[in-house]
């Protein structure tokens, strides 16, 4: 199945056996159903639960959060990120804070889908990810599943659970292909994934950067390095214990992250590190991140701006203390995408 | 025609909400047991006892910064309001709130927030869930004047229009946000006038006469029962008091006591009173003076939350 598939599927196994599951933003009944994700739902639940919206995303998602202290378990569907930061009122002020702000009395439900775009000229405000913004603020949960397994898992802990839950999804990941199963099953929050286990070098990565990191391991491991990656799949709360258990084994770290270097998940990950074992670390820990600008948009400046494979492992060899250059990354590893999405 | 009984119930509606206000800014900063920003509601109660008069209990609304009004206009328990105010545990938010964020679930109060017009949408998706479940109800999002110039107030509009949804937009047009006039805010286009923009009904009442805002409340909540959709109602009222604090701020140089003077000649709660015997009015005085000693000692002697409490 698809990860488009399966995050379908996952709305569609929840709206089945809970009536309380609504799906709703701009373009989700609309041709092209945000890129499949929202695929025939309107066919099976109807246009009162699965519905487009005005593009007001900030009072969209307070009518949703509104219906949420009514009981509703509502989904909101972003086609980008950029255009939901409209709504951070509505998020950061309220979806994030009335658990508290009412002493654990009534809490506000929703899940918020935003897709990342990358490439293709989509520009400064078309591929923004926002990890660290999001991750920032407690209250929130903050998913970026990168297999479609998880993908669907993360929907229905979100769906059963409750409280506010942003899922970044990335638009590369759309067609990665993997068995899904069928029915309800959870992927819990707060829980990373070793996805390839290693003892060289301890790799972490999110959202794309993970299925990016996946290559430079093998090519690494055509070296006769071998690399251990972590998705994080949660970006909050953040599995701290997993990265540290694993540098704890290597003793270097590489972060690869689509997102700016400053106040990032990534270096949150080190200086948790660093506050708990300062001695863990045999070589400075090496963050591969976007240039600290807004994305360009013609193609070959955004080949200067995207970290490439070769770039997560050359990091990884500088960790260890090789000279650089050694990994080159195949034609055939490059990313083929045509636009406009 | 309004009947007496329910000029009655106005009465001791908008009485029993002065009394409230009026005795927490004689106490506020005296022994400094409330310790929490405090609007305060006085001068504007017809707007939120007039509202809450043509809902039923299990109708909701979802109110703002200057919030006691329309908590306790809408049933809100006044010992856990009085706790909250006071920090405490038995709070109606269990001390974690304060006076910007007073809930009452059981009397369809919903939680405030003091961000303007930030529950507006909340309360047009109150709406939404009553309109999917199929429930009779209907749900009052307030809001100061200034609210109308935020972005999210004319989302809100357009959504609940746009689904033709059971809520009710109360704007309570004090004619300043803080102390900036509404005319250095404003363009001169009458605010319940942009309801027309939006394909739904715009009235104006006056706010010192609960008898208006009730009649046109009413005619907007049977609207939204019969499932025709929203209304904007505009109440032209006036806050006494400073912004936020319980003082007069005559001195502060954005109005003038004259203005304030005017508006309280025409007190919307002296007016009705006027109607009843002095010994009525006063017996209702004094039964309201003994709730809210009763609550205040309430709230005096519940428990603050432990430390232990903050847990992430």
């Amino acid at each position: 199945m698809k990860y488009s598939e399966s995050i379908r599927d996952a709305q569609a196994v929840m709206m089945r056996q809970d009536k309380r599951v609504f799906v709703c933003g701009l373009g989700v009944p609309a041709p092209g159903e945000v890129f499949g994700s929202t695929r025939g739902l309107k066919e099976e639940f109807g246009d009162k639960r699965v519905f487009d919206t005005p593009a007001s995303e900030n009072g969209t998602l307070g009518v949703l959060l509104g219906a949420s202290l009514q009981g509703m378990r509502p989904i909101m569907v972003n086609q980008r990120v950029d255009f939901f930061l409209l709504a951070l009122d509505q998020l950061i002020n309220h979806a994030s804070k009335w658990k508290y702000m009412f002493g654990g009395r009534q809490e506000m439900s929703v899940l918020v889908r935003l897709i990342v775009g990358r490439g293709w000229g989509q520009g400064p405000q078309h591929s923004q990810s926002m990890h660290a913004l999001f991750a920032h603020i407690p209250g929130l949960k903050v998913a970026a599943p990168v297999t479609p397994y998880d993908a669907k898992g993360m929907i229905i802990s979100a769906l059963q659970e409750g409280g506010p839950v942003v899922m970044i999804e990335h638009r590369r990941l759309y067609d990665e292909n993997q068995d899904v199963p069928e029915g309800v099953y959870r992927v819990a929050f707060g829980q990373a994934h070793v996805a390839v286990e290693g003892k060289d070098v301890t790799l972490v990565a999110s959202s794309h950067m993970v299925s990016e990191a996946k290559k430079a391991v093998r090519l690494l491991m055509a070296q006769g390095i071998s690399a251990e990656l972590i998705d994080l799949r949660s970006l909050r709360p953040l599995d701290v214990q997993t990265v540290y258990s694993s540098v704890k084994k290597t003793g270097h770290l590489v972060l690869v992250e689509g997102d700016w270097k400053p106040c990032s998940v990534s270096g949150e990950i080190i200086a948790s590190l660093a506050e708990k074992d300062p001695k863990i670390f045999k070589s400075a820990p090496i963050r591969v991140m976007w240039l600290d600008m807004p994305a360009p948009t013609s193609a070959p400046l955004e080949e200067a701006f995207y970290p490439s494979v070769k770039d997560i492992g050359d990091a990884c060899l500088k960790a260890l203390g090789i000279s650089v250059s050694m990994v080159e990354e195949s034609p055939q590893e490059k990313v083929k995408f045509n636009g406009p999405f | 025609m309004i009947s007496k009984d329910l000029k009655r119930k106005f009465l001791r509606g908008m009485l029993r909400l002065r009394l409230i206000e009026e005795r927490l800014s004689s106490i506020y900063h005296q022994a400094d047991e409330i310790k929490t920003p405090m609007h305060l509601y006085t001068g504007q109660e017809a707007v939120a006892v007039g509202v809450c008069a043509a809902l039923r209990p299990s109708d909701t609304v979802s109110p703002y910064h200057r919030s006691h009004g329309w908590y306790i206009a809408k049933g809100g328990d006044l010992n856990a309001m009085m706790a909250e105010l006071m920090g405490k545990e038995a709070g109606c938010s269990g001390g974690w709130g304060g006076s910007m964020h007073l809930l009452d679930v059981a009397s369809g109060v919903m939680g405030s927030s003091s961000i303007l017009a930030a529950t507006v949408p909340h309360a047009v998706g109150a709406a939404l869930a009553f309109q999917m479940k199929g429930e009779d109800r209907v749900a009052v999002a307030p809001a100061g004047d200034a609210a109308i110039e935020e972005g999210v107030f004319h989302e809100s509009l357009n959504w609940a229009s746009l689904k033709k949804l059971p809520v009710i937009f109360v704007c309570e047009n004090n004619l300043y946000s803080t102390t900036t006039p509404l005319s250095a805010r404003q363009p001169s286009v009458d605010i319940y006038k942009r309801a027309e923009g939006y394909g739904m009904p715009g009235v104006r009442c006056n706010g010192n006469d609960v008898g208006d805002v009730y009649t046109k409340a009413l005619e907007a909540v049977n609207r939204a029962r019969r499932a025709q959709g929203p209304s904007l109602i505009e109440v032209m009222t006036y806050r006494w008091r400073e912004h936020v604090g319980p003082n007069y701020d005559w001195d502060a140089g954005y109005r003038t006591e004259q203005e304030g003077q005017e508006w309280m000649k025409h007190c919307p709660i002296n007016t009705l009173a006027a109607e009843f015997p002095a010994q009525e009015v006063q017996s209702y005085r004094d039964e309201f003076e003994k709730e809210i000693d009763e609550s205040l000692a309430f709230a005096r002697k519940a428990a603050f939350p432990r430390k232990e409490a903050i847990r992430v």
